[in-house]
């Protein structure tokens, strides 16, 4: 059998045609878009119209996407950058987030943290959805920058970020607003310029790109410090020679993914996924947001008496790779997901839960497949439970 | 000009008609310590082996040899012809070289001839040399007693001068005491106890149990890993690894679940008694302390050990996990064993396992087991890997 895959939260096959785009790009034109002559100008027309591409995905004019290495570089530029003046001064304030961000903006809140600042973490409900009034009440005329995830990545939990725009910007004292839509980007409607947002963090390889190449959105106006200083690439923002073959991979994969969205099929191949499990497997519950109201391509789900670990390796041996949790925490210290917890999953379930995830590659047959795998492993693990 | 290094190897001395067995090895081990590092040449004197290789993989070499069981102590080296003018030079050269640290005041001579048809005695050279030296750097002092650099004059076949001696690894030559079959876990103790038989001079080969999909790819990787680091010490390492999901989930259907993991360990032993009976291994090698786990109390041992017809060597029985961990970090095995991946050996582990169990219960719950059946198809599924530095 060909491998099921359904971890594509994780990361994505590439496109054949953005592989080919980019390699003939690495091989004929390998000029560095900073030199004078024709080649470097040629690489550098490819660059923009790739800028254009991923500006256009966001409904923003070109000159707010300054390009990164991928998503934990555009959330650390993003928050540090807009914190280094107050920092470097000595000084400190208030900054919001919530309880079930990446560890690329939770890290970065915990060292500013010991830096001095004040946090406020805004818990989620049940659905991994936070709480506007809380967030209206944690406002404070000393709050810097609030940064709130689009889509979760364990989860699917999308939050109201065109609220949470608006309640920002109705704020007396507008704080900025980052958003790391990594696992929305290219595939739900995402407006920054019209939601208030300031910053947002994208990646390439989360929409069927290369991977080691992403975005930050910088909304005009907004100052970013540099937080490595160079050639004062990017606007001066992000130094380094520009990653010309990667960046034309982004760009195409915006414009791909703007043409062909997404949601209708994964939101399909979710639900006939849940239909079959519910048919066949007892004991298990779907964490977070309900079926609709979650994320098209992200399905969480838990099943009591089984060790997510052991289904994801005796999935993996039957050719369907998914994942437990998120792909980022997996190598780490085994520990029950910070998310799960924070949406108050049960223990017994949050030990068993899988991550699923899926792409446009993925097609009906391919989940039914995968649920018949999923009955037989589940059934076999829970034979063999540690008691 | 090479480098050479001097090599001196302890216990092997009192070997006396097996000397030259025990010399054989340990040249065997040294050259395959350095076999990708150049033209390296070994040569043998009474007592001591000289390493000559090129000046720049010096550092490396060193680095390597310091990890060759067999060998008490090693000095970097400089080398000249037996002609006074020749030496008088090497030796300013050198002590040029050493006082660039600038942290000495004084120093002594260290004269010595292995050849008594030299010219002068070891006195007398001691003091022509050390009027040399002092000539030639008249700040210096010098200190019989306490000296800060020793410099070290030996007339062989040629001349050997030297300031420096680091401490070798000890012990004997890997692969001269025979060769013992390892029970490789992948967790902190077990490549321990496997480097500490290998400084006895026993050659290693490994087991390794893996329970997919219970245990993960990972797991797996990370026993690879840990071979690679032993080698340094232990030389070529052949990891044989055998399916063991069948046996556990046998055992956990038809055995009480608080005889999990006695059981199954006495799986293990005989598992790995056969693969070590059919690779020529005499011995078992596992990293059990006493009293560590509950399958480790004296009980628990007993039990396991039953199953046993060959030694079985528990180097680190008598050790604390404290001690036991700081011999992992200093053979480097210690961040590899500490990845989080779970083994066979914890993933079936009941809440309550028994601490003093008693053989004849084990014994009546493994009759409702095909053991030999068991054991079979497992040594069958056995897949091999060979690692080498």
């Amino acid at each position: 059998m060909k491998p099921v895959y359904l971890d594509n939260a994780a990361t994505t096959a590439v496109d054949p045609s953005i592989i080919e785009d980019m390699d003939r790009c690495m091989g004929h034109v390998y000029g560095n878009p900073s030199s004078v002559h024709h080649m470097g100008i040629e690489a550098e027309r490819l660059m923009e119209r790739a800028r254009t591409n991923t500006a256009d995905a966001l409904g923003a004019k070109s000159d707010t996407v300054i390009f990164t290495s991928g998503g934990t570089e555009a959330n650390n530029l993003a928050i540090r950058g807009a914190l280094s003046d107050l920092i470097d001064k000595g000084k400190t304030g208030h900054i919001i987030t919530t309880a079930i961000e990446h560890p690329s903006v939770g890290r970065v809140f915990d060292w500013l943290e010991n830096k001095g600042f004040d946090v406020t973490r805004l818990s989620v409900n049940e659905r991994g959805i936070i709480d506007l009034d809380a967030l209206k009440r944690a406002l404070r005329p000393d709050t810097k920058i609030v940064s709130i995830m689009h889509v979760n990545n364990e989860i699917g939990s999308i939050q109201p970020l065109e609220a949470i725009g608006a309640i920002i910007q109705n704020a007396p004292k507008r704080p900025l607003l980052h958003v790391d839509a990594v696992q929305s980007f290219g595939k739900y409607p995402f407006a920054p310029e019209k939601w208030g947002v300031d910053l947002a963090s994208l990646s390439a390889h989360k929409i069927h790109g290369p991977k080691g190449v992403g975005a930050l959105y910088v909304r005009k106006g907004v100052r970013i410090i540099p937080q490595s200083l160079g050639g004062g690439h990017e606007g001066g923002i992000r130094s380094g020679t520009s990653n010309v073959p990667g960046i034309v991979g982004l760009g195409m994969a915006a414009e791909l993914a703007a043409a062909n969205p997404i949601a209708g099929h994964a939101m399909a191949l979710k639900k006939r996924f849940v239909e079959c499990i519910r048919d066949t497997i007892a004991d298990f519950r779907i964490n977070g947001p309900g079926i609709e109201e979650g994320a098209a391509h992200i399905l969480n789900i838990g099943f009591a008496s089984v060790k997510g670990e052991v289904l994801a390796n005796m999935l993996s041996q039957q050719g369907v790779y998914v994942s437990t949790g998120s792909a980022c925490s997996q190598r780490k210290k085994p520990h029950a997901s910070y998310v799960l917890q924070a949406i108050g999953a049960p223990g017994d379930y949050i030990d068993g839960s899988i991550r699923v995830s899926f792409s446009r590659y993925n097609t009906m047959e391919e989940i039914e497949k995968s649920v018949e795998i999923l009955k037989y492993c589940v059934g076999k693990a829970r034979m063999f439970v540690r008691r | 000009m090479d480098s050479v290094i001097l090599l001196r190897y302890g216990e092997i001395h009192l070997k006396g008609l097996n000397r030259p067995f025990f010399e054989g090895c340990l040249v065997k081990n040294i050259k395959a310590a350095l076999k990708d590092i150049g033209p390296v040449a070994v040569i043998t004197a009474r007592g001591r082996f000289f390493v000559e290789c090129p000046q720049e993989h010096a550092e490396e070499a060193m680095a390597r040899l310091s990890r060759v069981f067999g060998l008490i102590s090693l000095s970097p080296a400089m080398v000249c012809e037996r002609d006074m003018p020749a030496i008088e030079k090497m030796a300013v050269e050198l002590m040029e070289e050493r006082l660039k640290r600038g942290d000495a005041e004084t120093f002594r001579m260290s004269c010595r001839r292995a050849d008594k048809q030299f010219g002068m005695d070891s006195m007398e050279m001691n003091r022509h040399l050390g009027g040399v030296i002092l000539n030639a750097f008249p700040a210096l002092k010098v200190n019989l007693d306490d000296a800060d650099i020793d410099l070290h004059v030996e007339v062989r076949e040629q001349v050997y001068l030297y300031t420096e001696t680091i401490q070798g690894a000890g012990g004997m030559p890997v692969g001269s005491g025979g060769k013992a079959m390892l029970l490789l876990s992948g967790g902190i103790d077990s490549p321990v106890a496997g480097g500490m038989m290998a400084k006895r001079g026993l050659g290693i080969e490994g087991v390794h149990f893996h329970s997919a999909p219970y245990t993960s790819e990972r797991a797996r990787e990370k026993v690879y890993d840990l071979c690679r680091r032993l080698t340094p010490w232990c030389g070529t390492i052949r990891l044989h690894v055998a399916p063991f999901t069948e046996i556990q989930e046998s055992i956990y259907q038809q055995c009480p679940h608080e005889e999990l993991v006695l059981i199954m360990r006495r799986f293990m032993m005989r598992i790995a008694q056969r693969v070590a009976e059919a690779n020529g291994a005499g011995a078992l090698v596992t990293g059990e302390s006493v009293g560590q786990v509950a399958s480790q109390t004296l009980e628990s041992i007993t039990v396991t050990n039953d199953v046993a017809e060959m030694p079985v060597f528990r180097p680190l029985i008598g050790l604390d996990k404290v001690e036991i961990m700081d011999i992992a970090r200093r053979i480097d095995t210690y961040e590899t064993s500490i990845q989080p991946y779970e083994d066979c050996c914890t993933i079936f582990t009941p809440k309550h396992p028994l601490t003093r169990p008693n053989l004849d219960r084990i014994l009546r719950s493994e009759e409702k087991l095909d053991i030999e059946g068991l054991v079979g198809r497992a040594i069958e599924g056995i897949e091999v890997m060979d690692f080498s530095r």
